[in-house]
């Protein structure tokens, strides 16, 4: 059962010749035909074209071509652009729209060789955090069905977590990728802002949205993330940055240094991209030692399941044993940050879903004038979570009321980066859990918005801050539903977290549970 | 009571640029519609702007050529509307930190030099275009995103002369700036006009109305004209101007209310996430101050200084940019400078209006004209001859020595015809010859007018005049 196994893994099986990318796309499609049946974690599947470039990746391979993602199948949240294929944002909005470009970082790992299966679920336009607000299906939770996913990403950590996909993209804009990671066993990466092109990521809120891997390692997300970073000239908010291997990510501590895009002599040689990056010996260094972790006392909120707090407490000991240093943090301002982000995302927000108007594609009913036609279009295409989004966010940007809602958020944005910039002074990662609570049931929070706004409170500030997030499986409820610890890294220290996230799953047996399917 | 109108226009000009604003397309006229659109300026999910710094330097240029001050640092906000017509429904403009602050623009109105006054100038993007056709709307997105310059004045105008010679002084600059082509009918310049009247002596401005989207500077001037009575009959009969947006209607010569103010766009302008704040060094703006071109006013500076044209001259050349690179081109091949600057003043200019054509798309060229100059300088051809000269190669081109040739237009300055001219003429008009012996020296020119319609037009006058001279005083 080749859909089982770690993105390393297969890569090490295709590269002995020991499976072919044609095999792996197979045991995929075959899960996710017995699967997902219960899972709904796909909107669409490309089958002809999926087993169509494990073909051509098989042929490439063997006229010589490597890579570590070289025939690996990849699952697509809805709402990144990949040529030829849909991207509704599980909105009724742009059902029947065709991408007719590739996001960059698909257009990075379609020339590493990935093959794109299908598009998996999310909440419509990534506004949720359940994955209940598509408008096409709900997604369950494989580790019980009868709970949601989470969301955004909801489908890609579901789907990853079922097997039904050996890796899966998401996107992260408060919490999107590591708590849906969390809620299913997965590991999640949201990287820092800038680290990877938004090019092609259909826009929630743009100075907080962040394309990451969710995956079954850590190093698998190591893996995603080097061949998606690095600066692009269609995304003036990328940053130029020397890319870095998988393995100087996990093991170096050093942040990646900024560099001028027009100095082409910066750049790595190809040498670095070859086999010998995976070094066993780099690898499987588990040491923490020198290593100063941060514990922030205000991400121990009150109402807190006692279970999450105790596996993180017990991961935090772990970690303390792998030679790490703990030290207290104080994150003061990160209490405002669920009110900062429910003014900046939904301003942004606004203005980014204006223009699916029905003008040029996706949904249109006709109206008398143009006023009628958005009305009308709009009214039917957007699903409740996204109207109070955009009715929210209209608001707060109105003429009056500008200064006291978004000019005050964003003065309050820069408080809560600030404390993390106080705390880096102290540490070089920070320990917190993701979530207040395990996965909840199915239904529980529709009807309570507000209720399930702040069960974000522990990852908005990592997006309003611009910094990297890092979700790592720590443990399981009495019920059974899995708990993530989250790894706070700075700006561009992408290598912090990835070292403590890998030291820590290779000396638990956490990321080994399957559910039971 | 007496009352005083203060106008201030709000300038669109489309810049140009090679490709649009914030995406590669192409920026040109004319294209089959919707075939230079891509992803960004379409507004399809997933795409991001990005800068078009060609379009900040011509920006940033415009500015230095009207003396505003360029800002080091300056940002990018979103307009929020819905219409066809902005792909993404927001327009990206700058609110708060355009790139050009101040700055002024000098005209001369009735023959005084004004000086008017600039709030700033920024940078934004073009709509598409829309048609209404019978039952449906149309729209061409290939001018969607291209770049557009707004160039705000001060209310500091009273008149529509006063808006009239500020128009035509911006769109000389413009021009003579490389930033524009200012073609009016293809839209590159168009002018929102904001009015208002208050008593003479009040400090206070009156409320204001906006006139929106002309082109035509004959209509803005009609509008304003129209908009000053209508406000003032207001006042005076007891009403008060409301603040509202009005359009212009040509055929009636009337405004009329577009939008009032309770129904005015809220734009709920907010910093645009995808683009970084504009940074611009003094080293910058130091090297685009030395790549200035040299404008009207400096040209005609030079026409008189330098060339020694007088200063009419100077002015009529000078207030076509097209004339006046076709002289300065032309005065790189010839010294005659006064004999190039009538043909083009007189001759070139008539048959310019007279076939409706400029002068760019006729067979003359700068050589062509530098030639017919020097041969008229040289003596080789009259006058008279040099603008039937002209007119061939005007219309039909070709070299001008070689037409002078094939047409027999070199003048006769052999003495022997000339003689024999003269003889005759002497012997035809007993009565001037008696004239001029009397002591009336002016009725040799009787004389020689005979000589020149003998001649066919072909004798050199000087060397006439000197012949015929020569045998009355004999």
């Amino acid at each position: 059962m080749l859909n089982t196994k770690t993105i390393s893994e297969l890569s090490d099986l295709l590269e002995r010749g020991e499976c072919t990318s044609v095999e792996i796309v197979n045991d995929v499609l075959a899960s996710i035909d017995s699967r997902d049946g219960v899972i709904n974690a796909y909107l669409t599947l490309d089958r002809e074209a999926a087993l169509e470039q494990a073909k051509s990746a098989d042929v490439a391979r063997a006229a010589g071509k490597t890579g570590p993602l070289l025939g690996i199948p990849l699952a697509v949240k809805d709402l990144l652009n990949v040529k030829g294929q849909p991207c509704t944002c599980s909105s009724k909005i742009l059902e029947g729209y065709i991408s007719p470009y590739d996001a960059t970082a698909i257009a990075k790992l379609r020339e590493a060789g990935a093959i794109f299966m299908g598009r998996v679920n999310m909440d419509e336009f990534a506004m949720g955090s359940s994955t209940e607000s598509s408008a096409f299906k709900k997604t369950r939770n494989p580790w019980n069905t009868d709970h949601v996913p989470g969301g955004s990403s909801g489908g890609s950590a579901a789907c990853v977590a079922a097997d039904e996909a050996v890796a899966a993209l998401g996107s992260d804009t408060g919490g999107s990728i590591r708590q849906p990671a969390a809620f299913c066993g997965c590991v999640g990466l949201k990287p820092t802002y800038g680290m990877i092109s938004r090019y092609g990521l259909t826009a929630f809120a743009s100075s907080l949205d962040q394309i990451g891997p969710i995956t079954k390692t850590v190093k698998d997300s190591a893996i995603l993330l080097e061949a998606m970073a690095g600066h692009d000239e269609m995304d003036s908010t990328s940053l130029s940055l020397n890319p870095m291997t998988a393995v100087q990510l996990m093991t170096r501590n050093e942040a990646l240094t900024e560099i001028p895009i027009s100095d082409p002599k910066e750049y790595p040689s190809d040498t670095n991209k070859q086999n010998g990056m995976f070094s066993s010996e780099l690898i499987d260094d588990h040491s923490l030692k020198g290593m100063k972790l941060g514990l922030p006392k205000e991400y121990f909120v009150e109402g807190m399941d006692p279970e999450v707090e105790q596996a993180v407490r017990d991961a935090v000991a772990h970690c303390k044993e792998l030679g790490a240093e703990i030290v207290d943090v104080s994150l003061p301002h990160s209490k405002y940050a669920i009110a900062v982000y429910y003014i900046i995302a939904t301003a942004e927000a606004s203005a980014n879903l204006a223009r699916f108007d029905g003008i040029r594609y996706g949904l249109r009913l006709d109206g008398k004038d143009p006023a009628e036609l958005y009305g009308k279009t709009r009214a039917a295409g957007f699903g409740s979570e996204v109207k109070r989004r955009i009715i929210l966010g209209t608001y707060v940007l109105s003429s009056g009321y500008y200064d006291a809602y978004y000019l005050r958020a964003q003065k309050v944005r820069t408080l809560i980066r600030n404390d993390f910039v106080e705390a880096f002074k102290q540490c070089d990662a920070i320990l917190a859990p993701v979530t207040p609570t395990p996965a909840y049931k199915i239904g529980e929070k529709t009807n309570d918005p507000l209720k399930m706004y702040l069960d974000d409170i522990l990852t908005t500030p990592v997006n309003l801050a611009g910094i990297c997030g890092l979700s790592v499986p720590c443990g399981f409820s009495k019920a059974g539903l899995p708990i993530g610890l989250q790894i706070i890294g700075d700006s561009f220290k992408e290598g912090n977290i990835l070292k403590v996230g890998h030291a820590y799953e290779q000396t638990t047996e956490w990321h080994k549970q399957k559910p039971e399917l | 009571m007496k009352y005083e109108a203060c106008i201030g226009l709000e300038t669109h000009v489309m810049q140009k640029t090679r490709t649009k604003m914030f995406c590669g397309c192409k920026h040109e006229y004319g294209a089959e519609p919707n075939t230079n659109v891509c992803p960004v300026c379409l507004g399809y999910p997933g795409a991001l702007p990005v800068l078009n710094m060609k379009a900040i330097e011509l920006c940033c240029k415009a500015g230095l050529l009207l003396g505003c001050e360029i800002n080091p640092h300056s940002t990018w906000d979103r307009k929020n509307y819905f219409y066809p017509d902005m792909a993404k429904n927001y327009q990206i403009t700058q609110a708060d930190e355009p790139l050009c602050l101040g700055g002024q623009v000098m005209a001369e109105v009735n023959g005084e030099l004004k000086t008017f006054t600039l709030e700033r100038i920024h940078q934004e993007e073009n709509a598409a275009k829309n048609t209404h056709v019978s039952g449906a709307s149309l729209i061409d997105y290939n001018r969607a995103g291209t770049a557009l310059m707004e160039i705000v004045s001060n209310p500091c105008m009273h008149s529509a002369d006063d808006a009239f010679a500020y128009i035509h002084a911006l769109k000389l600059i413009m021009e003579y700036g490389g930033i524009s082509d200012c073609d009016m009918e293809k839209g590159h310049m168009r002018s929102d006009v904001n009015i208002s009247v208050r008593p003479v002596g009040q400090e206070k401005l009156g409320e204001k109305v906006e006139i929106k989207n002309m082109n035509s500077p004959s209509f803005i001037v009609e509008a304003i004209n129209y908009e000053i009575d209508r406000q003032i009959d207001l006042i005076e009969s007891g009403g008060a101007v409301v603040q509202e947006t009005r359009g212009y209607d040509p055929d009636r010569g009337e405004t009329f209310t577009q939008r009032t103010k309770e129904n005015a766009h809220d734009y709920r302008y907010f910093p645009d996430p995808d683009l970084l704040p504009v940074e611009i060094s003094a080293e910058q703006v130091a090297v685009w101050k030395s790549e200035l071109p040299e404008l009207p006013v400096q040209r005609r500076e030079r026409y008189v200084s330098e060339l020694g044209l007088p200063d009419y001259d100077a002015r009529v050349l000078t207030a076509e940019k097209s004339i006046s690179d076709f002289f300065d081109a032309a005065c790189k091949q010839t010294k005659q400078y006064k004999l190039v600057s009538n043909y083009l003043m007189g001759k070139v200019a008539s048959l310019v209006t007279e076939k409706g054509i400029a002068i760019g798309e006729s067979r003359l060229t700068a050589e062509t004209l530098a030639q017919v100059a020097e041969l008229v300088g040289g003596g080789a051809i009259s006058s008279s001859a040099a603008n039937e000269l002209i007119d061939v190669l005007f219309n039909e081109g070709g070299d001008p020595k070689a037409i002078v040739e094939e047409k027999g237009m070199a003048q006769v300055s052999d003495d022997s015809a000339l003689e024999q001219w003269a003889e005759e003429a002497i012997a035809a008009n007993a009565k001037a010859v008696e004239a001029y012996k009397a002591g009336n020296a002016a009725s040799v020119n009787a004389l020689m007018g005979y000589v020149m319609k003998q001649s066919q037009g072909k004798a050199n006058p000087p060397a006439v005049i000197a012949m015929l001279k020569k045998k009355l005083d004999a």
